[in-house]
Protein backbone atom coordinates (compact mmCIF):
# COMPACT_ATOMS: atom_id res chain seq x y z
CA UNK A 1 0.00 0.00 0.00
CA UNK A 2 1.65 3.55 -1.12
CA UNK A 3 0.65 6.67 -0.59
CA UNK A 4 -0.61 8.91 -3.59
CA UNK A 5 1.80 11.13 -4.56
CA UNK A 6 4.60 9.49 -2.55
CA UNK A 7 5.06 6.85 -5.59
CA UNK A 8 7.58 9.60 -7.48
CA UNK A 9 11.04 7.60 -6.84
CA UNK A 10 13.43 9.86 -4.84
CA UNK A 11 15.92 10.75 -7.29
CA UNK A 12 20.13 10.56 -7.22
CA UNK A 13 20.70 13.21 -4.88
CA UNK A 14 18.11 11.79 -2.40
CA UNK A 15 20.42 8.50 -2.99
CA UNK A 16 23.74 10.27 -2.16
CA UNK A 17 22.04 12.44 0.87
CA UNK A 18 20.95 9.13 2.89
CA UNK A 19 24.19 7.55 2.06
CA UNK A 20 25.90 10.50 3.60
CA UNK A 21 23.28 10.58 6.39
CA UNK A 22 24.20 7.09 7.61
CA UNK A 23 26.73 7.89 9.62
CA UNK A 24 26.51 9.12 13.19
CA UNK A 25 29.78 11.39 12.80
CA UNK A 26 28.70 12.69 9.79
CA UNK A 27 25.02 13.92 11.11
CA UNK A 28 26.97 15.33 14.06
CA UNK A 29 29.08 17.34 12.45
CA UNK A 30 25.94 18.02 10.28
CA UNK A 31 24.19 19.24 13.82
CA UNK A 32 27.46 21.15 14.60
CA UNK A 33 26.81 23.04 11.06
CA UNK A 34 22.84 23.89 12.04
CA UNK A 35 24.51 25.92 14.63
CA UNK A 36 27.05 28.11 11.70
CA UNK A 37 30.19 27.12 10.22
CA UNK A 38 32.97 26.02 11.14
CA UNK A 39 36.65 24.93 10.46
CA UNK A 40 37.86 21.63 10.17
CA UNK A 41 39.72 22.10 13.66
CA UNK A 42 36.93 23.20 14.98
CA UNK A 43 35.05 20.46 13.69
CA UNK A 44 37.55 17.84 14.92
CA UNK A 45 37.58 19.07 18.51
CA UNK A 46 34.41 17.48 19.88
CA UNK A 47 35.01 14.15 18.38
CA UNK A 48 37.88 11.78 19.68
CA UNK A 49 38.87 11.65 15.52
CA UNK A 50 41.44 12.87 13.80
CA UNK A 51 41.45 16.01 10.85
CA UNK A 52 42.15 14.13 8.39
CA UNK A 53 39.25 11.37 9.55
CA UNK A 54 36.75 14.27 9.90
CA UNK A 55 37.93 15.46 6.72
CA UNK A 56 37.03 12.43 5.07
CA UNK A 57 33.29 12.41 6.30
CA UNK A 58 33.68 15.83 5.24
CA UNK A 59 34.30 14.81 1.83
CA UNK A 60 31.02 12.51 1.56
CA UNK A 61 29.24 15.27 3.00
CA UNK A 62 30.35 17.50 0.38
CA UNK A 63 30.07 15.15 -2.50
CA UNK A 64 26.45 14.78 -1.37
CA UNK A 65 25.78 18.65 -1.55
CA UNK A 66 24.95 18.81 2.13
CA UNK A 67 28.52 20.90 3.35
CA UNK A 68 29.85 23.56 1.38
CA UNK A 69 32.98 25.75 1.70
CA UNK A 70 32.75 29.31 3.48
CA UNK A 71 34.89 32.37 1.15
CA UNK A 72 37.25 32.68 3.92
CA UNK A 73 40.81 30.88 2.66
CA UNK A 74 42.50 30.71 5.42
CA UNK A 75 39.83 29.04 7.85
CA UNK A 76 37.89 27.46 4.94
CA UNK A 77 35.04 26.99 6.89
CA UNK A 78 32.36 24.49 5.96
CA UNK A 79 28.83 25.37 6.46
CA UNK A 80 25.18 23.38 6.00
CA UNK A 81 23.50 23.65 2.49
CA UNK A 82 20.30 22.77 3.63
CA UNK A 83 17.77 22.04 0.64
CA UNK A 84 18.97 18.65 0.17
CA UNK A 85 18.66 17.55 3.19
CA UNK A 86 15.08 19.37 3.37
CA UNK A 87 14.16 16.79 0.44
CA UNK A 88 15.33 14.10 2.44
CA UNK A 89 13.33 14.41 5.40
CA UNK A 90 10.53 15.83 3.43
CA UNK A 91 10.41 12.46 1.53
CA UNK A 92 10.64 10.51 4.46
CA UNK A 93 8.07 12.55 6.24
CA UNK A 94 5.93 11.73 3.59
CA UNK A 95 5.95 8.21 3.87
CA UNK A 96 5.37 8.09 7.47
CA UNK A 97 2.42 10.92 7.10
CA UNK A 98 0.57 8.63 5.12
CA UNK A 99 0.66 6.00 6.93
CA UNK A 100 0.09 7.90 10.38
CA UNK A 101 -2.90 10.00 8.60
CA UNK A 102 -4.57 6.62 7.61
CA UNK A 103 -4.12 4.93 10.96
CA UNK A 104 -5.62 7.88 12.65
CA UNK A 105 -8.71 8.05 10.36
CA UNK A 106 -8.90 4.16 11.45
CA UNK A 107 -8.42 5.45 15.54
CA UNK A 108 -12.01 7.53 15.01
CA UNK A 109 -13.35 4.78 13.21
CA UNK A 110 -12.09 1.87 15.65
CA UNK A 111 -14.19 4.35 18.64
CA UNK A 112 -17.18 4.60 16.18
CA UNK A 113 -17.71 0.93 16.27
CA UNK A 114 -16.71 0.08 19.71
CA UNK A 115 -19.36 3.02 20.78
CA UNK A 116 -21.50 1.25 18.33
CA UNK A 117 -21.16 -2.28 19.92
CA UNK A 118 -21.52 -1.24 23.41
CA UNK A 119 -24.80 0.72 22.10
CA UNK A 120 -26.08 -2.51 20.30
CA UNK A 121 -25.24 -5.34 23.33
CA UNK A 122 -27.64 -2.83 25.34
CA UNK A 123 -30.61 -2.18 23.50
CA UNK A 124 -30.66 -6.03 22.12
CA UNK A 125 -29.89 -8.33 25.62
CA UNK A 126 -31.64 -10.64 23.85
CA UNK A 127 -30.48 -11.56 21.23
CA UNK A 128 -26.83 -12.52 20.08
CA UNK A 129 -24.86 -9.77 19.38
CA UNK A 130 -22.98 -10.43 16.32
CA UNK B 1 5.53 -6.69 21.09
CA UNK B 2 4.38 -5.56 24.32
CA UNK B 3 6.44 -2.02 23.79
CA UNK B 4 4.03 -1.25 20.40
CA UNK B 5 0.91 -2.12 22.88
CA UNK B 6 1.90 0.52 25.29
CA UNK B 7 2.95 2.86 22.51
CA UNK B 8 -1.02 3.42 21.44
CA UNK B 9 -0.87 5.62 18.34
CA UNK B 10 2.44 5.68 17.37
CA UNK B 11 4.02 4.11 14.37
CA UNK B 12 7.11 2.19 13.56
CA UNK B 13 8.47 1.66 10.45
CA UNK B 14 12.07 -1.00 10.25
CA UNK B 15 13.50 -2.97 7.83
CA UNK B 16 13.34 -6.49 8.99
CA UNK B 17 15.04 -8.05 6.22
CA UNK B 18 17.11 -6.59 2.92
CA UNK B 19 14.14 -7.16 1.16
CA UNK B 20 11.25 -5.98 3.70
CA UNK B 21 9.70 -3.14 5.28
CA UNK B 22 7.42 -3.15 8.41
CA UNK B 23 5.20 -0.98 9.84
CA UNK B 24 4.17 -1.76 13.22
CA UNK B 25 1.01 0.50 15.07
CA UNK B 26 -0.97 -0.26 18.10
CA UNK B 27 -4.42 0.39 18.06
CA UNK B 28 -6.57 0.77 21.39
CA UNK B 29 -9.73 -1.57 19.86
CA UNK B 30 -9.92 -5.38 20.22
CA UNK B 31 -8.54 -8.09 17.90
CA UNK B 32 -11.49 -8.95 15.86
CA UNK B 33 -12.54 -5.14 15.63
CA UNK B 34 -9.10 -3.93 13.87
CA UNK B 35 -9.40 -7.12 11.37
CA UNK B 36 -12.97 -5.92 10.74
CA UNK B 37 -11.77 -3.00 9.48
CA UNK B 38 -8.75 -3.92 7.58
CA UNK B 39 -11.43 -6.31 5.25
CA UNK B 40 -14.61 -4.88 4.98
CA UNK B 41 -14.78 -3.03 2.24
CA UNK B 42 -17.75 -0.25 4.17
CA UNK B 43 -15.19 0.14 6.75
CA UNK B 44 -12.20 -0.16 4.47
CA UNK B 45 -13.57 3.07 2.94
CA UNK B 46 -13.37 5.30 5.76
CA UNK B 47 -9.84 5.31 6.52
CA UNK B 48 -7.56 3.43 3.79
CA UNK B 49 -6.06 6.35 1.60
CA UNK B 50 -9.00 9.08 1.31
CA UNK B 51 -7.67 12.10 2.37
CA UNK B 52 -7.77 15.49 0.65
CA UNK B 53 -9.89 14.78 -2.77
CA UNK B 54 -8.74 11.25 -2.54
CA UNK B 55 -11.66 9.11 -2.93
CA UNK B 56 -12.21 5.49 -2.98
CA UNK B 57 -14.33 4.31 -6.61
CA UNK B 58 -13.83 0.59 -6.50
CA UNK B 59 -13.13 -1.46 -3.17
CA UNK B 60 -13.71 -4.91 -3.74
CA UNK B 61 -12.55 -7.41 -1.30
CA UNK B 62 -13.16 -11.50 -1.34
CA UNK B 63 -11.44 -12.60 1.86
CA UNK B 64 -10.78 -15.66 0.77
CA UNK B 65 -8.00 -17.88 -0.01
CA UNK B 66 -7.21 -17.60 -3.85
CA UNK B 67 -9.94 -14.38 -3.71
CA UNK B 68 -9.10 -11.07 -4.85
CA UNK B 69 -8.94 -7.90 -3.62
CA UNK B 70 -8.77 -4.48 -5.75
CA UNK B 71 -8.69 -0.55 -4.46
CA UNK B 72 -9.09 1.82 -7.32
CA UNK B 73 -8.96 5.85 -6.15
CA UNK B 74 -9.78 8.45 -7.42
CA UNK B 75 -8.25 12.42 -6.83
CA UNK B 76 -7.93 16.06 -8.15
CA UNK B 77 -8.09 16.20 -11.87
CA UNK B 78 -8.86 12.93 -12.96
CA UNK B 79 -5.91 11.04 -11.04
CA UNK B 80 -6.20 7.86 -9.82
CA UNK B 81 -4.61 5.17 -8.28
CA UNK B 82 -5.35 1.88 -8.66
CA UNK B 83 -3.81 -1.70 -6.99
CA UNK B 84 -5.03 -4.68 -5.92
CA UNK B 85 -3.66 -8.51 -4.87
CA UNK B 86 -4.95 -12.29 -4.43
CA UNK B 87 -4.95 -13.43 -1.02
CA UNK B 88 -2.25 -16.33 -0.29
CA UNK B 89 -3.38 -16.68 2.99
CA UNK B 90 -6.31 -15.94 5.93
CA UNK B 91 -6.57 -16.76 9.27
CA UNK B 92 -9.28 -14.63 10.99
CA UNK B 93 -8.58 -12.45 12.72
CA UNK B 94 -4.69 -12.96 13.35
CA UNK B 95 -3.34 -13.09 9.67
CA UNK B 96 -3.57 -11.99 6.20
CA UNK B 97 -1.20 -12.88 3.49
CA UNK B 98 -1.86 -11.26 0.25
CA UNK B 99 0.21 -9.95 -3.05
CA UNK B 100 -0.09 -6.55 -3.53
CA UNK B 101 0.20 -4.75 -7.31
CA UNK B 102 -0.05 -1.61 -9.03
CA UNK B 103 -1.58 -1.04 -12.21
CA UNK B 104 0.50 1.31 -12.43
CA UNK B 105 3.40 -0.05 -11.20
CA UNK B 106 5.74 2.42 -9.48
CA UNK B 107 7.90 -0.68 -8.51
CA UNK B 108 8.76 -3.66 -10.57
CA UNK B 109 7.77 -6.84 -9.59
CA UNK B 110 5.36 -8.17 -7.32
CA UNK B 111 5.13 -7.56 -3.59
CA UNK B 112 3.94 -9.49 -0.54
CA UNK B 113 2.21 -8.08 2.46
CA UNK B 114 1.77 -10.01 5.79
CA UNK B 115 -0.34 -8.31 8.15
CA UNK B 116 -0.22 -10.08 11.80
CA UNK B 117 -2.79 -8.73 14.35
CA UNK B 118 -1.99 -9.16 17.74
CA UNK B 119 -4.37 -8.37 21.00
CA UNK B 120 -2.90 -7.59 24.49
CA UNK B 121 -5.44 -6.33 27.05
CA UNK B 122 -7.82 -5.41 24.57
CA UNK B 123 -5.16 -3.39 22.56
CA UNK B 124 -4.40 -4.75 19.25
CA UNK B 125 -0.58 -4.09 17.32
CA UNK B 126 -0.66 -4.67 13.86
CA UNK B 127 2.23 -5.23 12.24
CA UNK B 128 2.07 -5.06 8.34
CA UNK B 129 4.97 -6.55 6.91
CA UNK B 130 5.83 -6.01 3.04
CA UNK B 131 8.62 -8.66 0.75
CA UNK B 132 9.62 -7.01 -2.39
CA UNK B 133 10.84 -9.59 -5.19
CA UNK B 134 14.50 -8.45 -4.56
CA UNK B 135 16.56 -6.25 -2.41
CA UNK B 136 17.26 -3.35 -5.19
CA UNK B 137 13.01 -2.89 -5.13
CA UNK B 138 12.75 -2.59 -1.65
CA UNK B 139 15.21 -0.47 -1.87
CA UNK B 140 13.68 1.45 -4.37
CA UNK B 141 10.62 2.21 -2.57
CA UNK B 142 12.45 3.17 0.78
CA UNK B 143 15.84 4.13 -1.51
CA UNK B 144 17.68 3.05 1.86
CA UNK B 145 16.45 5.47 4.56
CA UNK B 146 16.25 3.16 7.00
CA UNK B 147 18.41 0.41 6.15
CA UNK B 148 20.92 3.40 6.50
CA UNK B 149 19.90 4.11 10.10
CA UNK B 150 18.03 7.01 8.90
CA UNK B 151 15.05 6.40 10.47
CA UNK B 152 16.17 5.67 13.68
CA UNK B 153 18.52 9.21 13.70
CA UNK B 154 14.83 10.72 12.03
CA UNK B 155 14.70 12.76 15.71
CA UNK B 156 18.18 14.07 15.09
CA UNK B 157 17.42 15.21 11.72
CA UNK B 158 14.04 17.43 12.92
CA UNK B 159 16.66 18.57 15.10
CA UNK B 160 18.96 19.96 12.66
CA UNK B 161 16.18 21.08 10.67
CA UNK B 162 14.41 23.07 13.37
CA UNK B 163 18.26 24.90 14.31
CA UNK B 164 18.22 25.87 10.73
CA UNK B 165 17.43 29.27 9.96
CA UNK B 166 14.10 30.14 9.04
CA UNK B 167 13.64 30.10 5.25
CA UNK B 168 17.09 28.36 4.83
CA UNK B 169 15.64 25.48 3.13
CA UNK B 170 14.52 27.29 0.24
Amino acid sequence: MQPHGYGLRPGRQLDATFAALADPTRRAILARLAAGEASVAELAKPFAMSQPAISKHLKVLERAGLVSRGRDAQRRPRRLEAKPLAEATIWLERYREYWEENYQRLDALLEEMKANQKKGSRTKRKGETR
Amino acid sequence: MSNAVKDVGKLQITTPSDREIAMIRAFDAPRVMVFEAFTKPELIKRWLGVFGKWKFEVCEVDLRVGGKYRYVWSGPDGAKLAMGGVYREIKRPERIVATEQFDDAWYEGNAVDTTVFVEKGGKTTVTTTVLYDSKEIRDNVLKSPMESGVAKSYDKLDEVLASMPAGAAK
